[in-house]
């Protein structure tokens, strides 16, 4: 099991030039749990993941690591702790998946030295994990969408942090690749004991898959808790502005949205 | 020990055996096209007059063809050779576009400028020549870098601005050249592509020197630049302070290229093949600053020997790398924009 | 609804056309007195009425004046040329960057000029205007096709890469060509660098045609070419034939750069310059911005041939320097200002 660190977010304040997107959220990620952050598009829910994991500077506030803050903390010490995968990260040309997966054991490595064993096992444990050992010599170039997408969180997963963020993870995929990929998050989760924290777009997979959900709007958090305590009809209205139904999803025992447009009432 | 890990770890292995070999393969053949370059001329000199010329032998008449001519003319192709190899995959791994490269966004166009200016206006002695061509080179990284930042940062944007610097460094060079009235042509090609006549030993020094201390601190980096490959964000969250890293890359790079520059003038397109030829021979699984340096090397050596012999007349070396490197510029923008990348 | 036609086509005038032709006239006055005055020799008023007006007085300031009218003849036309070209090509790649230099068309008109010259023994203008046309051509639809690739078509980006590219590879020839050959590079040189210092009345006269043919097709194109900047599909529902008006405006395009960098040598970023200003100005309609971008060029490049003079006295700077100079920065600050996804 991983350890168990806590990690919270103090008045965070943040944005981009003079515009503020995140106004003073205080919240605290629950250890060995997966929370998903779910909102509109640009109420800020990206940016907090961003300066919650050292990719954004925060204008006031602090995001802190077991007490201290994220943002004094030496860059490798704290990529031993908290791995992120980004939104779009970007394919190095002609580069083996193996090595690819590779590099995410950086935080790990003296600059000088070569691969450890420690580095293999733990590369080879992300393949695998990730169901891609077969591609493993294969040029990332030749693979699908889906394929690449597992290649990344293999990378993230080869860096053995005990927090992981993913930032919309199954954008642009396939509705079975979205499922494939939260199975295997979930499964690393109860295997390991990840924290997982990341964005999703979907409201219903967001209630099946998280463990706890923060709903953030207009850059504050409005709501936090279980999916089946706090979704329900007056939360999706208030921060997603649209009328719906909520019913027990019967394959899953949670929360299911059903929108109400103009036409189907 | 499972099946995936002694998989992976033969298979790297194997590409890292064949990154070492095909490293030094390249190594041998810059030290023969070296040897070469020594060897030939209006007089052929076999091997043992050249090795006993250079360790300070009397051999009748060879002393002045090899020593004085032929020796400062391969130390300067090769020392800048490497330096722009290097340079230019600095910036193109950095950049993550290999378009994103020296000679097209303007950099050596900067160091050529400030060295002509020292030169032609100032007179000045080869040290402030070669301080300028850094200050020059460096000057102009932060100008692009302030007007492509802008509001939003884009490579795109990067090298328009790159190629309008460029055209409007050129515009000065030529004002300069009729300044000085120096309108002959090898002058101006010199500082326009390159080239390699007339070298001078002790115009080779701070070149050299910059190459062996920055090459180690560039290779000592390589490890980070690779990270920097994968994006702001993936290097961020990987441990890399990015900016101190691209700080050091781009200063480090800057340097021996401007002083490469200072040294043969920015020789055409040598920047801009090195990186791309050294991924397609080895991959991108480790770093390629070596590699891409020998491939410099090889590259401004072989087409100095073209341009010296092969045909009736002698044509500068920027002049032969131009021809070389221009239709494979060509050839990488039809696959980049077949693939949509831009 | 079918019956509902755009029959009549109104003519609405931009808002300050008028205006801003009424400016560029006077500036153009004010251009054409500066470009008799200023030179390495200055000249005395009496000197500029005799050279003027008593064609039978042979002073020698009379002889500088009309060398000095001459020449700024020459260089308006040239100017205009370049102003409709790169108007014209501005709106054939649907890009606000195009213009003979970035896209490399000038230096496909050096590399054939070069090849006459060492080849073929070609020495007189009238011989140079048909080469260079047609390695003007030629190079034009090289790179266009080149930078239009991929599913993005002709992005800015694209296509002044392509044309750097070209530049690069037709420059090494260039050069490969006139080494060996100290004859031609002498010949060569001074055509090189970008002059108006060689107009001529014989010059002249051998340019009108291409320049009243060039500027014919535009104006005949104009209309095809607005259809042709909401798109390709709009303009084929538009009932515009957009390959045969493309290929007609790029025609138009290159008679007009290519017989002024024949005469003048390759002189860059006029028409990107003039295009932009007037655009930015009177808005995107391309039938006044033709006239409008004339204007504006001849009076660009006949300013700078005036700077040139100043600036390089005792001799001349070469006006193809001083362009260079003020139009690269219109470069970067077109990239600036575009939207990344214009890019």
């Amino acid at each position: 099991m991983k350890d168990t660190h806590t990690l919270e977010a103090v008045g965070l304040t943040a944005g981009y030039d003079n515009k503020t997107i995140l106004q003073n959220v205080n919240l605290s990620i629950p250890a060995n749990k997966i929370s998903i952050i779910i909102g509109a598009n640009g109420c800020g829910k990206s940016t907090l993941l961003k300066t919650m994991s050292r990719l954004m500077k925060p204008t006031s506030g602090q995001a802190l690591l077991d007490g201290k803050s994220i943002h004094t903390m030496p860059p490798k010490k704290l990529a031993r702790v908290l791995g992120l995968l980004p939104q779009s990260p970007i394919v190095p040309e002609g580069i083996t998946v193996a090595d690819l997966v590779g590099r995410g054991r950086f935080p790990h490595q003296t600059l000088l030295k070569g691969w450890s064993k420690q580095d293999y096992e733990a590369v080879a444990e992300a393949l695998d994990m990730m169901n891609i050992a077969e591609f493993a010599d294969r040029s990332i170039d030749e693979l699908s969408g889906g394929q690449r997408q597992r290649v990344w969180i293999a990378m993230a997963l080869a860096q053995q942090t005990d927090i992981l963020f993913l930032d919309e993870p199954t954008t642009y995929l396939d509705i079975t690749y979205q499922i494939e990929i939260l199975d295997l998050l979930m499964e690393l989760n109860e295997k390991h004991g990840t924290t997982i924290v990341m964005v999703l777009h979907d409201i219903n997979l967001s209630a099946r898959y998280a463990h706890h959900l923060f709903a953030v709007k207009n850059g504050q958090l409005v709501a936090e808790g279980a999916p089946s305590d706090i979704v329900n009809e007056q939360l999706i209205e208030d921060i997603f502005s649209l009328k719906c139904r909520v019913m027990n999803d019967p394959v899953s025992n949670t929360p299911l949205i059903l929108p109400i447009g103009k036409f189907h009432q | 020990m499972n099946n995936t890990m002694l998989h992976i770890q033969q298979s790297r292995q194997k590409r890292k055996r064949r990154y070492i070999a095909i490293t030094s393969l390249l190594a041998c053949i810059a030290l023969l096209l070296c040897g070469t370059m020594l060897m030939l001329g209006n007089t052929i000199y076999p091997v043992r007059d050249v090795v006993r010329v250079l360790l300070g032998h009397d051999v009748d008449g060879a002393n002045f063809a090899i020593g004085t001519i032929r020796l400062p003319r391969m130390l300067a192709g090769a020392f800048a050779g490497f330096a722009f190899g290097v340079g230019g995959y600095v910036f193109q791994t950095m950049l993550r576009n290999p378009l994103a490269n020296p000679n097209v966004i303007g950099i050596t166009a900067g160091s050529s400028a400030a060295a002509v200016f020292c030169i032609v206006v100032l007179q000045a002695s080869n040290t402030v020549i070669s301080i300028a061509s850094v200050v020059g080179g460096l000057a102009t990284v932060l100008i692009i870098y302030v007007l492509a930042k802008g509001a939003s940062f884009s490579i795109g944007r990067l090298i328009l601005i790159g190629i309008g610097i460029q055209a409007m460094l050129n515009a000065f060079i030529s004002y300069l050249m009729l300044l000085a009235n120096t309108h002959d042509i090898p002058t101006a090609l010199r500082w326009l592509s390159g080239s390699l006549n007339g070298m001078k030993l002790e115009s080779t020094y701070p070149l050299i020197i910059a190459v062996i201390i920055m090459t180690p601190l560039l290779l000592y980096f390589s490890k980070r630049l690779s990270m920097l490959e994968l994006g702001e964000q993936a290097a961020t969250s990987l441990g890399v302070d990015t900016n101190r890293t691209r700080i050091v890359l781009i200063v480090g790079a800057v340097i021996i290229l401007a002083l490469a520059t200072a040294t043969t003038g920015p020789i055409a397109f040598v920047a801009f093949l090195a990186g791309p030829i050294a991924q397609r021979l080895v991959g991108s699984d480790f770093s390629n600053v070596l590699p891409a340096g020998l491939i410099g090397i090889i590259l401004v050596l072989a087409a100095d020997l073209i341009g010296q012999f092969a045909f009736s007349v002698r044509y500068p070396v920027g002049v032969i790398t131009g021809i070389i490197g221009a239709p494979y510029l060509i050839y990488l923008l039809i696959r980049i924009n077949r693939k949509g990348d831009l | 609804m079918g019956d509902v036609q755009v029959t009549k086509r109104q003519i609405i005038l931009p808002k300050h056309f008028w205006k801003v032709a009424i400016l560029l006239s006077l500036l153009l006055l004010v251009t054409i007195a500066a470009s008799f005055i200023f030179g390495s020799r200055t000249i005395s008023m009496a000197g500029l009425m005799d050279g003027l007006f008593h064609p039978d007085v042979t002073s020698h300031e009379a002889s500088v004046i009309r060398q000095r009218i001459v020449r700024t003849i020459f260089s308006l036309l040239c100017g205009a040329a370049l102003g409709v070209a790169g108007a014209l090509m501005q709106a054939v790649t649907r890009n606000p960057i195009a213009d003979p230099s970035i896209l490399g068309v000038n230096t496909g008109a050096s590399l054939f000029v070069v090849c006459g010259i060492a080849f073929f023994n070609i020495s007189t203008a009238n011989e140079y205007i048909w080469l260079a046309i047609a390695g003007a051509f030629i190079t034009a639809i090289f790179v266009f096709t080149i930078g239009s690739l991929g599913a993005s078509g002709a992005t800015p980006l694209k296509l002044v890469l392509a044309g750097a590219a070209t530049s690069a590879i037709l420059s090494s020839l260039v050069t490969a060509i006139m080494i060996p050959r100290t004859n031609v590079m002498d010949e060569f040189r001074f055509w090189q660098v970008g002059s108006v210092g060689s107009g001529s009345w014989d010059n002249i006269l051998l340019f009108l045609p291409f320049l009243i043919v060039g500027i014919v097709i535009a104006l005949l194109t104009a209309p095809a070419l607005n259809a042709l900047a909401l798109g390709d599909e709009v303009a084929t529902g538009l009932g515009v034939n957009t390959v045969t008006i493309r290929l007609f405006a790029a025609v138009g395009a290159v008679l007009l750069c290519g017989a002024a960098t024949a005469l003048a040598g390759p002189i860059g970023f006029i028409g990107l310059l003039a295009t932009h200003v007037v655009r930015l100005v009177i808005g995107p309609d391309i039938r006044f911005i033709l006239p409008l971008s004339a204007l504006t060029g001849a009076i660009i490049l006949t300013i700078a041939d005036v700077c040139g003079r100043l600036l390089g006295s005792p001799g001349e700077l070469e006006v193809g320097i001083l362009t260079a100079f003020i139009g690269a920065p219109i470069l970067i600050l077109i990239t600036m200002k575009a939207k990344m996804r214009a890019l």
